[in-house]
């Protein structure tokens, strides 16, 4: 909308009028933007446009299809109409997602709009001017004419409590244009920073802001840039963590995939308040649609001139570098990651020396998360103070999350910091699938902690989260309920860190290993057992407690001193869980299939053999049409008769 | 192109190219010949002037790398925390059963693959699983078979023409 056209005002207004004249000339062709910028922002339309969602997450529902469909249609109808791949809106339980708007009309979202209903969709919008309401989500507040009777996007319970800075051009624009991001109000505040400001006073702004680091420590940024820019040296660099290793997060990439250019202004801002020429960019290699999108917003940035040496004229150079990353999760520490970019195995050193003093090459280094670049041009655009004024007295702005798991509208949520949990599972997130009560929310990956329905309230704050075991992490969220065994989720996250130890230290590269062999032993079944194993069992649950807070303590790097999170928090919230699997030998989730206790009922059992015939241990037995028996001394719980049975006879208990 | 030029032009293009540049070129390597094999950890240590076991160590180190061939159809199984809930585990049983293979392996008549991935970064579609770069979302251990039978039905009618 026209404030779009203020930001652009406000951000060039301090800058030398030659630099703001080549900039607009370069974006819009002439200096008398407001109207080629409107246009790129699609308030002044020539034909209709189609906007599909087509992430890695759109595509994954079919956004493929949709893409087709709207092009077959479009032709088929001669309709003379653009259309446009834009990133991921956030809201991935409701995609594919297809966007119509007319010209003068506002922009209507339909949501799961898979490629055989793309022509009934459109026919709605085309032919009978009234959107198909079954698979609305609403309208946008764009300045065009409303459709009658049909709800507003921003009023959607997914979108209506989030405060989008980091997001909010994703699924908005075509994330391959940086025409649409400058028309937005794109790289003016990076163009107003390196002419107007000195690097102390971005430095010394950025610590007024509050901004804390978003990969999960909670640094405060300024001052990890103010300590690199004290520092003497012919080189320095900025790297940006894109490695988001986190299972159960994956904020980095719909950021990069739908709105690179935010983030790349954010390094360059960063780069020259530290003084770095040279930026690296450590990405996943299994995000190739984030990798390419990326690397495409550094050939326009370069082409526009807003990277490369002497930046408009203002003496600063910088150089963006991509270095993908190979698959390690220990490489979101900051040593390991240098380490990796250097060409070596991804271990942790020792620090202090810092990166910011010893980093990079030995050379001072910055590094600072995806969401914590993409904060910093919103920040700038909206002054530090204002920033500020959002969140908590420690946090302050926002925080995106993935939420997914056991959750009806599952997607990417950005809220103020302050907000509670509640609000983001149940009013964003819509509750718990089919009804089921919820249990517990896991918040910080391997690292973090799970948080039960008594703490359920709790703020999202960097230091209340600590308060109940938990850490704000990257952003991973993940519901779970009723049926999610806790000591299975223990298992599995010892089992994910045990593989990613880079093996460096003893207590944490053997010490997991332990830990997930002690916790196999608790969701184990009694068949078979000796009465030495059952010692020893007990012995390794006496001694769970004490050996991760061994880990905890003489570990190097975050990784180990946060590896027993997941356990201690699950211990602590849930140890009637522990109990009844140490002492009854049972799971009340019935999620460790090992502990069932399979039955078949003799009132259903139809006697069709099915079960019998795929029984590995020959556990079943009984006449064709009569009821089928298990044995239980042979049964090794595996579960197959119950997928098998058609009558739903095999229960477990 | 035969083999071992494939992996000599990789390096042409990292003409002097020091430490920092062996994962890149490893990453190259793979995607050139679907692998790292032991002559390309030779010719990568010769190039870049560092002990073969140093180019191993970091080989080995990173989940990306392989060192066994790849199947026609490569079958990625997501094991993030979300799939994990929603019973990815169930899933990538049922693709070790059908394919009998483990995770990490090939079948002998080299058709199939499979790999977990700790996270493929769409867990509000979550299970996952992606085939040769294809994401399906919302899988189940039945709808698993069912894709892998469809995939063995279309590459036999392609083998009989």
């Amino acid at each position: 909308m026209a404030q779009n056209n203020d930001i652009i005002e406000k951000n060039l207004s301090a800058v030398p009028a030659s630099v703001r004249k080549s900039f607009l000339v370069r974006a819009f062709g002439s200096e008398d933007y407001a109207e080629k910028a409107a246009s790129l922002r699609r308030e002044t339309l020539k034909k209709p446009v189609i906007y599909v969602g087509a992430g890695t997450c759109g595509m994954a529902a079919g956004a493929g299809k949709t893409l087709e469909a709207a092009r077959e249609y479009l032709k088929a109808n001669k309709i003379d109409a653009d259309i446009v791949e834009v990133g991921c809106i956030g809201y991935c339980a409701a995609e594919p997602l297809l966007d119509v708007q007319l010209p003068g009309r506002a922009r209507v979202s339909f949501q799961s709009a898979t490629g055989d209903v793309t022509a009934k969709l459109l026919d709605s919008v085309f032919k009978d001017e009234a959107p198909l309401k079954d698979n609305v989500l609403g309208q946008f507040e764009d300045g065009g004419k409303k459709w009658p009777k049909l709800p507003m996007f921003n009023e959607h319970p997914f979108f209506r409590k989030q405060m989008r800075f980091v997001l909010k051009n994703c699924g908005i624009v075509d994330p391959l244009s940086i025409e649409e991001y400058i028309s937005r109000g794109g790289y003016g505040a990076f163009l107003n920073v390196i002419h107007t400001m000195t690097p102390a006073q971005v430095c010394d702004g950025v610590i007024a802001s509050g901004l804390r680091g978003r990969g999960g420590g909670g640094f405060p940024t300024g001052k990890k840039w103010s300590v690199a820019l004290a520092q003497q040296s012919d080189q320095k660099y900025i790297v940006c963590n894109a490695d988001e290793g986190d299972p159960g997060a994956f904020m980095d990439r719909a950021v990069i995939e739908g709105d690179a250019h935010r983030v790349l202004e954010g390094i360059a801002v960063g780069a020259y308040a530290i003084g770095a020429s040279k930026a690296y960019v450590y990405i996943r290699a299994e995000y190739p649609l984030a990798v390419k999108n990326l690397k495409r917003a550094i050939d326009q940035a370069k082409s526009y001139g807003l990277l490369g040496e002497n930046i408009y004229g203002s003496g600063f150079d910088l150089d963006v570098i991509v270095k993908m990353g190979a698959g390690a999760f220990v490489c979101g520490e900051e040593t390991a990651l240098l380490n990796s970019i250097e060409g070596r195995r991804g271990m942790p050193k020792p620090r202090p020396p810092y990166p910011a003093v010893k980093g990079l090459f030995g050379k001072p280094t910055v590094i600072n998360n995806v969401e914590t670049f993409a904060n910093i041009p919103e920040i700038l655009t909206r002054g530090f103070d204002a920033f500020a004024a959002i969140g908590t007295k420690g946090s302050k702005g926002t925080k995106v999350f993935a939420l997914s798991g056991k959750v009806n509208r599952t997607g990417l949520v950005e809220i103020p910091m302050g907000t509670t949990l509640r609000e983001i599972v149940f009013d964003i997130g819509g509750g718990i699938e089919h009804g089921l009560a919820f249990k517990a929310v896991q918040i910080g990956g391997p690292s973090g902690g799970c948080i039960s329905q008594a703490n359920i309230d709790i703020e999202v704050d960097y230091e209340s989260l600590k308060t109940v075991g938990a850490i704000m992490g990257s952003g991973g969220l993940v519901v779970m309920d009723e049926k999610t065994c806790m000591v299975d989720v223990a298992k599995y996250f010892m089992e994910f860190i045990k593989k990613e130890s880079c093996g460096k230290c003893i207590p944490c590269r053997e010490g997991t290993m332990r830990m997930l062999s002690i916790l196999k032993t608790i969701t184990r079944s009694r068949k078979g057992e000796s009465a030495k194993d059952t010692l020893s069992r007990f012995q390794g649950v006496m001694e769970l407690e004490n050996l991760a807070q061994v880990i905890k303590e003489t570990s190097l790097c975050g990784l180990g001193q946060t590896a027993p999170n997941p356990v201690l928090s699950t211990l602590r919230w849930f140890r009637d869980e522990y109990e009844a699997h140490i002492f009854d030998r049972k799971c009340p989730a019935g999620a460790c299939t090992e502990m069932l206790e399979f039955s078949i009922d003799q009132n259903k059992c139809k006697g069709c053999t099915m079960c019998a015939k795929g029984c590995p241990t020959q556990a079943i037995v009984g006449k064709p049409k009569l009821p089928h028996y298990i044995v239980a001394e042979k049964c090794i719980s595996c579960g197959n008769c119950r997928t098998v049975c058609k009558f739903k006879a095999v229960t477990a208990a | 192109m035969s083999v071992q030029s494939r992996v000599d032009k990789v390096l042409e293009n990292y003409g002097l190219a020091k430490r920092d540049k062996l994962i890149p070129i490893l990453q190259d390597i793979q995607e050139e010949e679907g692998f790292i094999s032991r002559s390309s950890v030779l010719k990568v240590a010769k190039h870049l002037g560092i002990p073969a076991s140093k180019v191993y160590g970091v080989a080995t180190f990173y989940n990306q790398f392989r060192f066994e061939a790849i199947g026609t159809n490569h079958v990625m199984v997501c094991r993030g925390t979300a799939c994990h809930v929603k019973g990815s585990a169930s899933v990538l049983q049922m693709a070790e059963e059908v394919l009998g293979i483990k995770a990490g392996q090939t079948t002998r008549d080299g058709m199939f693959s499979i790999e977990t991935v700790a996270c493929m970064g769409a867990c509000g579609l979550a299970p996952v699983i992606s085939i040769n770069g294809e994401f399906h979302a919302k899988i189940t251990a039945e709808k698993l078979k069912k894709l892998i039978e469809e995939i063995r039905n279309r590459e036999k009618s392609n083998g009989a023409k």
